[in-house]
């Protein structure tokens, strides 16, 4: 492999964690709750890809999507919404259950072997340029990506919503006072969440389309240190910090020998660590390095 | 309702917990008044706002506008149903430029038409959120600043105007220039319920003031009592 195909191989998997990175910074963001239970979106609408695999494929794509989405906003209306004034903690408690009531589901549903969602594995050929070999998947990661991340760019800055919500993340009571609807930035919120893990799902499921109860809870964690790594605050550095992170992960796999890819996470942690304790602020955060938070 | 007064508060009681911050206040803004509430710090001042507002449910009482009980109503329904708050500290989005903080006001608008007519004597009001639209708000004076919060809140084109403490922390020029466009605004028809801890000052500007301490309205002050020293000191100290 050449040195740029790592890079372009680290692109496509980073904008896949970028992907799930917005959804959670978007979340968090209006909520200020970090959902621990976006990655059972991402979960849901791979088995929905499994169950529908016999469907033409764009009802297929369409079905998972929508049911990423309707379950986004099925856990804000019976969940979260009831949870809008409870202390923080009780909230971020209740996200865990979520998770784990959602993953119990799977497990039930489908049993823990894994379930093959294959339905966009065409994309696994390999286009050839000289030395270098991408799979076409690497290239459809790469596009959509970056058209859904420019896509969330225009939402934000140029419409009425992204207005609001943008205001309602600064501070969401001045918000509120000036007329802008809690409810209504927060089920955009959810809806985009919901949408990205949609896509994540069919983008991961293309390029590894072994389906188990636990499939979306891990890129989840991994995007979640990222976002964290990044600058939680802001949607620009949590979106990096997610790419970062998603690009250091496929960097590390293709740069370790095989016979030490068990350690791939351990890499990963480490680096984490190192960049925590250089900028506890955030990688990506201006002035982040002289951020400082006091603990007695 | 005609008749009825553009704002009333009746028996309102705000609570935190076992702590009563507000305690059975009463009061009335007539249509096209500028009325006055001052009082010292802690005096239940911003509970009252935050009530009426909708963003504190109160344990007792009632807030009517224009009659009509908004009691319940979430803060987002009551800044679309009129009333617009330039809350204390001026609650300015420092991540947004002053376009789009001034766009804001536009969320809580009644009527869509007439936007680029009051915006241009918004404009002529406060010419700061012409001058600086394209600006960071964060890089605004804290006199600009609270021009520009009044000014957003005036493209909600409400009928009736609360402020919270505009004068906290600005230069008495600049508080002057505030207080002459609030009585511009006035003069359009707009209803002011002024909150305030300068008393002197706010006292000789509404055409009544309510004193306010220990969460209770202790008496009125008429214009005429804003050099009566003597009785200005027992209404704030007074509990």
């Amino acid at each position: 492999m050449t040195a740029l195909q790592y890079i372009i191989d680290g692109i496509a998997l980073g904008s896949v964690y970028a992907l799930v990175a917005v959804g959670l910074a978007l979340v968090f963001g209006v909520m200020r709750l970090v959902n621990f239970a976006h990655g059972e979106l991402i979960t849901a609408a791979a088995y929905t890809l499994y169950l529908t695999a016999s469907w033409p494929k764009v009802f297929a794509l369409a079905m998972s999507l929508l049911v990423a989405v309707a379950l986004a906003l099925l856990m804000e209306l019976v969940v979260f919404r009831r949870l809008r004034y409870a202390p923080p903690a009780t909230a971020l408690i209740a996200t865990f259950a979520v998770a784990f009531a959602l993953e119990a589901v799977w497990l039930i549903a489908f049993g823990p072997q894994g379930k093959s969602a294959d339905v966009l594995s065409s994309l696994n050929q390999t286009a050839t340029h000289g030395k270098l070999h991408i799979r076409w998947v690497t290239i459809t990661m790469v596009g959509v990506g970056a058209a859904l991340l420019a896509g969330t760019g225009v939402l934000l800055n140029r419409t009425r919503i992204g207005l609001e919500m943008r205001a309602a993340a600064a501070d969401f009571r001045a918000a509120r006072l000036l007329g802008v609807r809690a409810n209504r930035v927060i089920g955009t919120a959810f809806v985009l969440g919901g949408l990205f893990a949609g896509v994540v799902a069919l983008l991961l499921t293309a390029s590894q389309p072994l389906v188990t109860p636990t499939f979306g809870l891990q890129v989840t964690i991994l995007a979640l240190v990222g976002v964290v790594v990044g600058g939680m605050d802001r949607l620009v550095s949590a979106t990096l910090g997610g790419f970062a992170i998603g690009f250091a992960n496929s960097l590390l796999g293709d740069v370790l020998p095989s016979s030490q890819g068990v350690f791939l996470t351990s890499f990963l942690y480490l680096l984490v660590i190192v960049v925590l304790v250089l900028r506890p602020g955030g990688l990506f955060v201006p002035g982040g390095a002289a951020a400082r938070v006091e603990r007695v | 309702m005609p008749d009825a007064p553009a704002l009333s508060v009746e028996g309102l009681v705000v609570r935190y917990g076992g702590v009563a911050a507000v305690r059975d206040v009463s009061f009335e803004v007539g249509r096209g008044e500028i009325v006055g509430l001052v009082g010292p710090n802690g005096a239940g001042k911003s509970s009252t706002l935050m009530a009426i507002m909708g963003a504190v449910p109160p344990s007792a009482g009632d807030v009517r506008m224009g009659g009509r009980s908004i009691r319940g109503k979430s803060p987002e329904d009551i800044a679309r149903s009129g009333i617009s708050l330039v809350p204390e500290g001026r609650h300015i989005f420092s991540n947004l430029s002053v376009r789009e903080n001034l766009r804001l006001g536009l969320v809580g608008r009644r009527e869509s038409n007439g936007v680029g007519k009051d915006l241009e004597w918004i404009q002529s009001l406060f010419p700061v959120v012409k001058d600086f639209a394209d600006r960071h708000a964060a890089s605004l004076s804290g006199g600009q600043q609270q021009q520009l919060a009044i000014a957003r809140a005036l493209l909600a084109k409400p009928d009736i105007l609360i402020l919270d403490e505009p004068s906290l922390g600005l230069a008495p020029v600049v508080v002057q220039a505030v207080w002459e466009a609030l009585r511009e605004i006035n003069r359009q028809g707009v209803t002011v319920l002024l909150v305030e801890q300068r008393a002197q000052i706010t006292v000789s500007f509404c055409s009544r003031t309510y004193v306010m301490s220990n969460g209770q309205l202790r008496m009125t002050l008429t214009p005429g009592d804003a050099d009566n020293t003597e009785r200005m000191v027992h209404a704030y100290f007074a509990s």
